[in-house]
Parts: structure tokens; sequence; C-alpha cells
């Protein structure tokens, strides 16, 4: 036992590394979750029980789902690009994991932070993840070889380039407030006023565009069920489907969680209320935002394409520019 | 006209209003397998081939449900009864009694034809199967087990028969049916020829 797995030096990775391992299965587990709350949320909205078959309310769901899609044949299509085809949906799936490495669940105590890095640039090394979550997307439909999977990834290129500019302008705001890209840094700043408030328009635009950022109804353009079956994942099928699946509900937690501490105060408690602990309330209120999505989804029909353009790029992007503004002559003037 | 409206925010909201109440209305699904919905009282689902109370059929093997069938779903094939082999009280039997229940359209004048009222249209209405061959329903489906009693009598069936339809009481026995037999056809053919007589 001489090689010494626990030093001070490497308990750091084994720290790390129990940390990767737990996040991993709590955010799977939530997916698996999230998407049975779906299910029901949007069976009771349409005057259905949802899925209540397995297990008491259902709540098997998602362990047969799984096996149903692991158990599922593999197919390639012939023209595919057999090697972009296959790498295409761990580009989405890694993306769509690895922004959990910044994101912070609860206040830092002392020695510890509530996530496995708490990088100073946080929110900037998201923003770079999810853009490059695109990738995964775009390639899926471009190599799978056949027309309605190369029509969805032209549009998610086109749709997510768009209304990226006018998210990452919301967010600015927040940041020109914060003074800070470390996310623990714009959670500690919103002590007083969460930023919903001050910076009301920025939260509008985020929370729009964040539904269009990660191709859910009514933005989801790119999926598209009734003009092109399936959008970029027509040709997929079985675990790899699965993977887009997995990502694409990732993303959704995602933009929950960035939208809870950029705008909602993060783990900060409303009107004082400490006793209940901030893990709790950050959970409380990203479950809201993904309640929020399944709600927009359930009750908005899917816009036609040039209007979703039109309206990223001559309401929110405009709007989202002179809110910018305004908060950084506020902030100049003010601080 | 009103002006149109680019983004009604209002509306929007009016909307997701709309789901949100949804959401907490109670849901008019039915359980199926667990639970069944209420079925109407002269629902018309399988056909019954009744008997009577001492286990003899009571179809007669007339045909008269065949002829009348609209759909042509029903294929009878009678037979002469024998004295050691009396399987009804009439003179014929059905040998073969056949329905296909993916011709039958439910409509219930098999059962409106019957002399005897050994044709009956149950309430149930689950006959599901994989193969079109197990569609045709065949005596050893239609016929009630003799273990089973005489099986669902018209006037029986949940809501019953409309008391002003005037259906004749329901004969419960052998003996009955030849004592009304006797009341109805051979009585009439005596009374017939005795009117004739007496005109003559």
């Amino acid at each position: 036992m001489s090689s010494a797995w626990w030093t001070p030096a490497t308990s750091i990775w084994w720290v790390v590394l129990v940390k990767c391992a737990v996040l991993l299965f709590v955010v799977i587990t939530t997916f698996a979750y999230a998407m049975l709350f779906e299910r029901k949320v949007m069976g009771w909205m349409q005057l259905r029980p949802g899925p209540n078959r397995v297990g008491p309310w259902g709540l098997l769901q998602p362990a047969v789902d799984a096996v149903k899609l692991i158990l599922k044949e593999d197919l390639t299509p012939k023209t595919a690009d057999p090697l972009i085809y296959r790498l295409a949906p761990f580009i989405s799936l890694l993306t769509a994991f690895s922004v959990y490495a910044v994101i912070p669940f609860s206040q830092p105590a002392p020695g510890n932070v509530w996530a496995i890095g708490d990088v100073n640039a946080g929110i900037l090394f998201i923003l770079a993840l999810t853009s490059i979550g695109v990738y995964g997307i775009s390639l899926g439909g471009w190599a799978s070889g056949s027309k309605y999977p190369l029509l969805g990834s032209v549009r998610a290129t086109a749709q997510m380039i768009s209304y990226e500019l006018a998210m990452s302008m919301s967010l600015i705001g927040v940041l020109i407030l914060a003074g800070t890209t470390s996310l623990v840094g714009i959670v500690d700043s919103q002590a007083k006023w969460w930023f919903f408030i001050p910076q009301f328009i920025g939260f509008v635009i985020y929370v729009i565009t964040a539904v269009a950022e990660t191709n859910r109804a009514p933005f989801d353009l790119v999926e598209a069920d009734a003009e092109l079956v399936g959008g970029f994942n027509t040709e997929y099928s079985g675990l790899r489907f699965g993977l887009f699946f997995i990502a694409e509900y990732i993303n959704m937690l995602t933009v929950s969680c960035i939208a809870t501490l950029l705008f909602l105060g993060g783990w900060n408690a409303p009107f004082g209320w400490t006793a209940v602990p901030g893990i709790v309330w950050f959970l409380l209120k990203v479950g809201f935002f993904m309640f929020f999505y399944i709600w927009l989804r359930s009750t908005f029909p899917r816009l036609r394409y040039d209007r979703l353009m039109a309206f990223g790029w001559k309401v929110l992007l405009p709007v989202a520019a002179l809110n910018l503004i305004g908060t950084a002559v506020y902030v100049a003037l003010a601080g | 006209m009103a002006k149109k409206r680019l983004y009604n925010v209002g509306a929007l909201l009016a909307g997701l209003g709309v789901t949100f109440k949804y959401m907490f209305q109670k849901k008019p699904t039915i359980q199926y397998p667990s639970r069944k919905k209420k079925h109407a009282p002269r629902f018309h689902g399988l056909h019954e081939l009744r008997r009577y109370e001492d286990g003899k059929e009571r179809c007669i093997g007339c045909e008269l449900c065949s002829s009348v069938c609209p759909a042509n779903a029903i294929t009878v094939v009678g037979a002469e009864n024998t004295p050691d082999d009396r399987r009804s009280p009439g003179e014929r039997y059905a040998a073969r009694y056949e329905i296909d229940m993916l011709r039958c359209i439910f409509c219930g004048m098999c059962e409106e034809a019957c002399p005897t009222d050994a044709i009956v249209l149950t309430p149930r209405f689950e006959m599901s199967d994989y193969r079109r061959a197990s569609f045709i329903f065949a005596k050893d489906r239609l016929l009630v087990p003799p273990e089973a009693g005489v099986g669902t009598a018209p006037d029986d069936r949940p809501g019953g028969i409309p008391a002003d339809l005037g259906r004749v009481a329901e004969i419960k026995s052998t003996a009955e049916w030849q004592q009304g037999y006797d009341a109805t056809w051979r009585g009439s053919i005596l009374k017939t020829q005795q009117k004739g007589l007496a005109e003559e």
C-alpha cells in the first residue's frame, strides 16, 4: 500500500471523481423523471392521466423506456456518413453533461463548493459548451444522408445561431450588474435583489430564447414532427436516438439551472426563509422552470419557421440590445 | 375590424391559464381492463344460444335468423331430431350454427326473428383475437354449456325489455313449449279447420 492513493495531492482527484459519479447519477435520474413528469403534466393538461401502468403512478415508466430503447435495433442508413452519424449523438450528450461541471447547486461551504469546479468564467464555459452542442444536432442531421434530417439540421443551425445572440445579450445585462462571470459570484450578488426584477426584460428574453435553444415546443422547428417526420433525429433509432433524447432533457435542465442562477437568485431563499436549505430552494426554482417549459409545450402550437426567425431577429434581438445598452448606461452612471 | 396584433401577450397568457386550469380537472379516462364503462341496458354484444331448463336446445333450426340477417353472417344447418337423440323440443335442431363475428353488425334482427327466443345478444363485447378464422363462432362457443343454466333471457338483461313492446311471457320449459306449440299452431290449424267445416 505504498502507492499512496490518498494524499493531500491526490485527494482532490478523488473528490472530483466522486462528485462526477454522483452528479452523473443525479442528472440521469433527473432526466428520467423529468421525462415522466413531462408526460404526466402534459397528460393532465390534455385531460388524460398520463403514464400510470408501470409501477405506482407510473413511477417505473423511465426504467421500461430505457429497456425499450436499449433493445431496439440500431439502424444506420445506407446513405449516411457512418462515422459522423455515430458520433453526433455523443457530441450532443457529452456537451450536455459537461455543463454540469461548473453549475453550483448551493452555497459554497468552507473548503468545498457544491459543484465539481467553481470556474471564474462559469457562465462563459456554459455558453461555449451549449454552442458546441448544436454540432451534435447539425452533424447528426447532415450525416443521416436523408432529406428530412437535413432540413432539420439546417433549421437547427439557423435557429440556434439567431437565438443564441439574443440569449447572450440578455445574459450580459446580468453580468454587468453582477460584475462577475463566476456563477457563485453572480448568485452572491443577488442576495438583496434577484436579478429578474432589475433585469425583467432580460429575464423574459432569456426564458423565450432558452425554449428555442433547447428546441422545445413551440420553437421545436428542428424536430417539427408534423412537417419533418422527426427532424434531425428521423433516421436515428434505439440507443442513439435515446442519447439525443437524453441530451434534449439535460439541456432543458441546464437552461433551467442558468435561469435560476442568473435571474432567480440561485440558492438564495425568498423572504428570508433561510430555515429551508439553499439546495432545496435551488431545486424548487429549477423545477419551476422545468414545469414552465412543459406548460408552454402543452399550450402553444409550433411557430411557422419564418415567423420564428422574424421574431428572433426583429423583436428579441433589438429588445435585448436595448436592454443591454440601458443596463450598461445605468451601471456606468450609478456605479 | 379589430387591428391584428402580431404579439398578443394577453392571448398567450389566457392560453396558459386554460391549460393550467385543465391540469386540475377530473380526467374522463376509464382505466379500461380494470374498470369498464357501463353499457346501455339494451347493449347488443356477443350472441348466445339458449337452452330450456331441462337442458334441451331452444334452437329448432328454422333458419329464420339466417334469412333475416342483413350481413349474411349466420349459417344454420338444420337436422331432424330422432326419438333417441332429441336435442330440441321441436322436429328439428341446428346441427351447425355459426356466426361470423367479423360480418355481424350486432343489429339484433336474429333475436327479433327467432320464434323460440333461442338466440339472444348478450352485453359481452370483448371478442378480440389474432386470427380471422377464430372469429367464426360455432355452437361450441355460442351455445350455453349445460352446466351454466339456460342463458341470458332477453328480459333478464339489465334494463330488460320495455313493457310496452308486448312480448309474450317467456316460455320456461319444454312442456310449456309443447303447450305453446299446440296452442298457437295446432290450435289455430284446428280452429281454421273447424271454422272451415262450420262454414261449409
